[in-house]
């Protein structure tokens, strides 16, 4: 019988009634590398905040056996007392602080309590960063004089300073380049040689192949199957079946009666170089276009760059060195500032409407006319009130949002019904072409419908629509045709016919390769 | 489809002015009806008629979520130039105002530029305009108070509208006063039945009618209270009217321009206005501009009741202002408040002078008892609005 260090059983977590994990199972043996795989919201997060304490024992049913006791973690500090580390894709170290201090951070080197032994914490820094194979490292420095790679490995042997047993990294290569993946890649087998268990997190299916023993496919929630490597079970198409194997019923209304008319928007030759960096190349001669009346998705894994060429393009508020030409209508367009946007058509609605959309403690009304205000709803500076009122009910009747009255806050708003005020905001400054950037995310299944409904309308009233999304069955039950991204490039251009959760995961696969 | 909706007038829109008339009867109560009289009634228009006019522009550097620290300092240094311009040069008022205004310009145009286009954090900025401008003042008027000013200048801060006085009871009682209690008490209910008009014209709910009574009532009440002890002194505080005009100003702004709706989303959410096509660093730019102007507005009236300037006028002037935005129910982070809340607040921080000063507490007890209220009075909002989330 197998040594399990960590039994997951039929772990159920719901959210306001939304079901995240539903019946898991998760077996882990000891001293192996297991991967769990799934597409973005098929729960993997959740089901790793569950193990960790993040949401603490009692917030979800089923048993979570560690070393073969039930654990009742309520916290991170908690689990990590039992030797439980959570890695996270976005780096939890102080940016400013110098190595050695980010290394104890937490788990402080102290003579006397409370006093910080900074001899102690210096010499200590060195030998765990010797053991995730950095040397040479001047602990004093600030972490940010360091690139991503480093910091990746230095949070990995901040876990090790905290006797961990268990190490799991969600997504741990996202930010990093091909070779400073393969380094943390060994330095995860080195860790397996030393009896540390490792689970790991992540889309990319040749690094998985490449260190994992077990792999878990979630999809909706649920487990689907556990793939050993040893019996030969392993290959992409297996994984990516796994992953998207999912009927598709009728979550999408039919488009009935648009005609597609010529091309009305196009970005060509768009190059942008990463804010942090302008030397990193993001998105590198992008070119797509948009008929009026078309739906056409952006496909890809996160972190590809959609989000990004959408913000880019949207008043420059991506990236510098920004280059391309940008033609609305066919007219070439000066998009440098959000206002010559909406002033040439434009509209992007972002994909977190909490920070970059709504202004919470706002009514719908001034949600509804923040971006149109100044050029349909006063005069002369001076706001028309009763026209912004007449549009916000309009709309409000029109999408269908569901308030008391359009005086309530935005923030009191469900997140379907915020998504569709962001919307109205959008429809409001009448464009021609609509980007959507995750439109439907974290919003219900009845809300998603009537944004699809949206989407439909929008289409069929001629406009342009561009939809982002890391749901794929969306892209497919809403798009004429999908551009596929991957890693800041088109990877490539599916028609309706062609576009399927397969082709999409081949088109990254074959760039990955060609790349790699 | 006729349907009656009816809502509650929202209470707590209007708790600040219950604690204002609160605090008013208690110090009624302990000076037994000193702070009642009307010569009383007048000071307390007159001493913070510039804590009101600070109030007013602070409340657009609070709703970005942020404070102007220099304003106290600033009211110091545009009297200074009042006084050099009137005493030093001999020039006419005018030109002296006008001057003032312009340093008052030039100030909140330093401000806007290094808090909007350079991207230092307003704190900082102003705790600099803070040091600079007060030691600026005490440089240029060689720490000396200059005065007096002539009486057309003192007129802006301590004169009054012309009177119709006619006899009451021991004294005289001024008929203008009365005649714009009136005509305010008539617009007061002509805005009520607009409201009406307009609400049911969109179909929104409607307050019962009862309430609007209760709540014109009250508000006419103390219109009256004001203007009829107004007229038993000395008439209208030409002061009063210079509020008048810029409240009503900056209330147009804040609720009826675009402009000034942007300062709104732009303290509720930088990133989403910014996203929505609002130039935010415009908007920053133009709120610290302003906030020099009205601090000029305020250095001027101050210089004028005093009829001198001194290179201590203005001294914490700016908490005054600060405290008067945050009592009257501004949001800490921004994006929240009214105008009508400062004055207010503002009115709150002046009846606790006034009153205690007749009291006669030490002006240390008093900074004490000013602190508790503005911690009471902030605390007791953000809890009562957590409750409701």
């Amino acid at each position: 019988m197998s040594d399990y260090i960590l039994e997951m059983n039929h772990i159920t977590k719901e959210f306001s009634g939304v079901k995240a994990l539903d019946d898991v199972n998760l077996k882990v043996e000891r001293g192996e590398i297991h991967a769990i795989c799934g597409e973005n919201g098929a729960g993997k997060s959740t089901l790793m905040n569950v193990l960790s304490g993040v949401y603490p024992f009692g917030t979800y049913s089923g048993d979570v056996v560690y070393n073969g006791e039930i654990n009742k973690c309520h916290s991170l500090r908690d689990s990590e007392k039992k030797g439980i580390v959570i890695i996270h894709q976005e780096l939890a170290l102080s940016p400013l602080l110098s190595v050695a201090e980010n290394m104890f951070m937490g788990n402080e080197r102290t003579s006397a309590k409370g006093v910080i032994n900074w001899a102690a914490t210096r010499q200590q820094a060195e030998e765990q960063l010797a053991k995730v194979g950095l040397t040479g490292i001047d602990v004093n420095k600030p972490v940010n004089t360091y690139g991503v790679g480093m910091q990746q490995l230095m949070e990995i042997g901040k876990a090790l300073a905290k006797n961990v047993e268990l190490l799991i990294l969600d997504e741990p290569t996202a930010a990093l380049n091909d070779e400073e993946s393969k380094n943390l890649l060994d330095l995860m087998l080195g860790l397996k040689e030393q009896g540390i268990t490792c689970i790991m997190i992540s889309h990319k299916l040749n690094e998985i192949e490449y260190v994992a023993d077990n792999i878990t496919i979630i999809r909706d929630g649920k487990t689907i199957e556990t793939l050993n490597k040893a019996s030969g079970e392993v290959n992409e198409d297996r994984i990516i079946k796994g992953m998207v194997g999912r009927e598709l019923s009728n979550r999408y209304p039919v488009r009935e009666g648009v005609e597609i008319g010529e091309t009305i928007f196009e970005v060509k030759n768009w190059n942008v170089f990463t804010p942090e960096d302008a030397n990193k190349q993001r998105l590198k001669d992008i070119n797509i276009h948009v008929r009026a009346g078309e739906v056409v998705g952006l496909a890809g894994l996160m972190g590809a760059g959609r989000t990004e060429l959408a913000m880019s393009v949207f008043g420059h508020n991506y990236g510098q060195k920004i280059s391309g030409q940008v033609f609305v209508h066919g007219q070439e367009v000066p998009t440098k500032t959000v206002t010559q946007c909406i002033d040439n058509k434009l509209a992007y609605v972002s994909e977190d409407r909490k920070t970059y959309g709504l202004i919470l403690m706002q009514t719908i009304r001034e949600n509804s006319v923040t971006a149109a205000r100044k050029k349909y709803f006063s005069n002369h500076g001076v706001i028309k009130k009763n026209e912004e009122v007449i549009a916000a009910e309009e709309y409000k009747k029109k999408i269908n949002i569901k308030a008391t009255s359009i005086e309530q806050t935005a923030g009191s708003l469900s997140g379907g019904n915020q998504q569709k005020v962001v919307l109205a905001k959008w429809m409001l400054t009448q464009p021609d072409v609509l980007i959507l950037d995750e439109p439907t995310r974290g919003i219900d299944v009845g809300a998603k419908y009537e944004i699809y409904c949206i989407i439909n309308d929008l289409a069929r009233a001629g406009k342009a629509v561009i939809v982002i999304s890391s749901e794929m069955p969306e892209i497919i039950g809403t798009c004429d045709r999908a551009y596929v991204l991957n890693e800041g490039e088109i990877a490539g251009e599916l028609n309706k016919e062609e576009i399927t959760q397969e082709r999409i995961m081949q088109c990254i696969m074959a760039h990955n390769r060609k790349n790699g | 489809m006729e349907n009656k909706k009816t809502v509650n007038v929202d209470l707590k829109q209007y708790g600040m002015l219950f604690l204002l008339i609160v605090i008013y009867l208690i110090f009624a109560a302990l000076t037994k009806g000193a702070t009642l009289k009307p010569a009383n009634i007048n000071n307390l228009v007159m001493q913070n008629g510039y804590v009101v006019i600070l109030a007013v522009g602070m409340l657009l550097c609070c709703l970005t979520g942020n404070v102007d620290l220099g304003v106290g300092s600033l009211v110091a240094l545009t009297g200074a130039v009042c006084g050099i311009v009137m005493i030093d040069m001999g020039l006419n008022m005018w030109v002296a105002i006008l001057l003032a205004l312009l340093a008052g310009c030039a100030s909140g145009v330093f401000v806007g530029f290094f808090v909007a286009y350079l991207g230092i954090p307003p704190f900082i900025t102003t705790l600099a305009t803070w040091l600079m401008w007060r030691g600026l003042t005490y440089t240029v008027l060689q720490a000396q108070t200059k005065g007096p000013f002539k009486e057309d200048f003192t007129f802006i801060g301590a004169g009054f509208l012309p009177t119709m006085k006619i006899p009451f009871g021991n004294g005289t009682l001024d008929l203008v006063s009365i005649i714009v209690a009136i005509v305010i008490s008539v617009l007061v209910i002509l805005a009520e039945f607009k409201g009406i008009a307009t609400k049911k014209k969109y179909n929104l709910a409607q307050n019962p009618a009862w309430q609007l009574v209760a709540k014109d009532a009250v508000i006419i009440f103390l219109v009256f209270f004001v203007f009829f002890n107004l007229g038993r002194n000395a008439g209208i505080p030409f002061i009063l009217v210079i509020l008048a005009i810029i409240v009503g100003i900056y209330q147009f702004i804040t609720a009826n321009t675009v402009a000034g709706r942007q300062i709104y989303a732009l303290g509720g959410n930088r990133k989403a206005a910014d996203l929505s096509g609002i130039d935010t660093k415009k908007v920053f730019f133009w709120v610290y501009a302003n906030s020099g102007l009205t601090a000029a507005i305020a250095g001027i009236v101050l210089a004028s009741r005093n009829a001198s300037a001194t290179p201590k006028a203005g001294d914490g002037f700016e908490m005054d202002a600060i405290a008067s935005c945050y009592i009257g129910g501004t949001a800490v982070a921004g994006g929240a408040g009214t105008i009508m809340g400062a004055v207010v607040g503002a009115f709150i921080m002046g009846v606790l002078n006034n009153g205690m000063s007749i009291f006669g507490w030490s002006t240390d007890i008093q900074k004490v008892v000013k602190g508790a209220v503005l911690l009471a009075a902030v605390t007791a909002d953000l809890l009562s609005k957590r409750k409701k989330n």
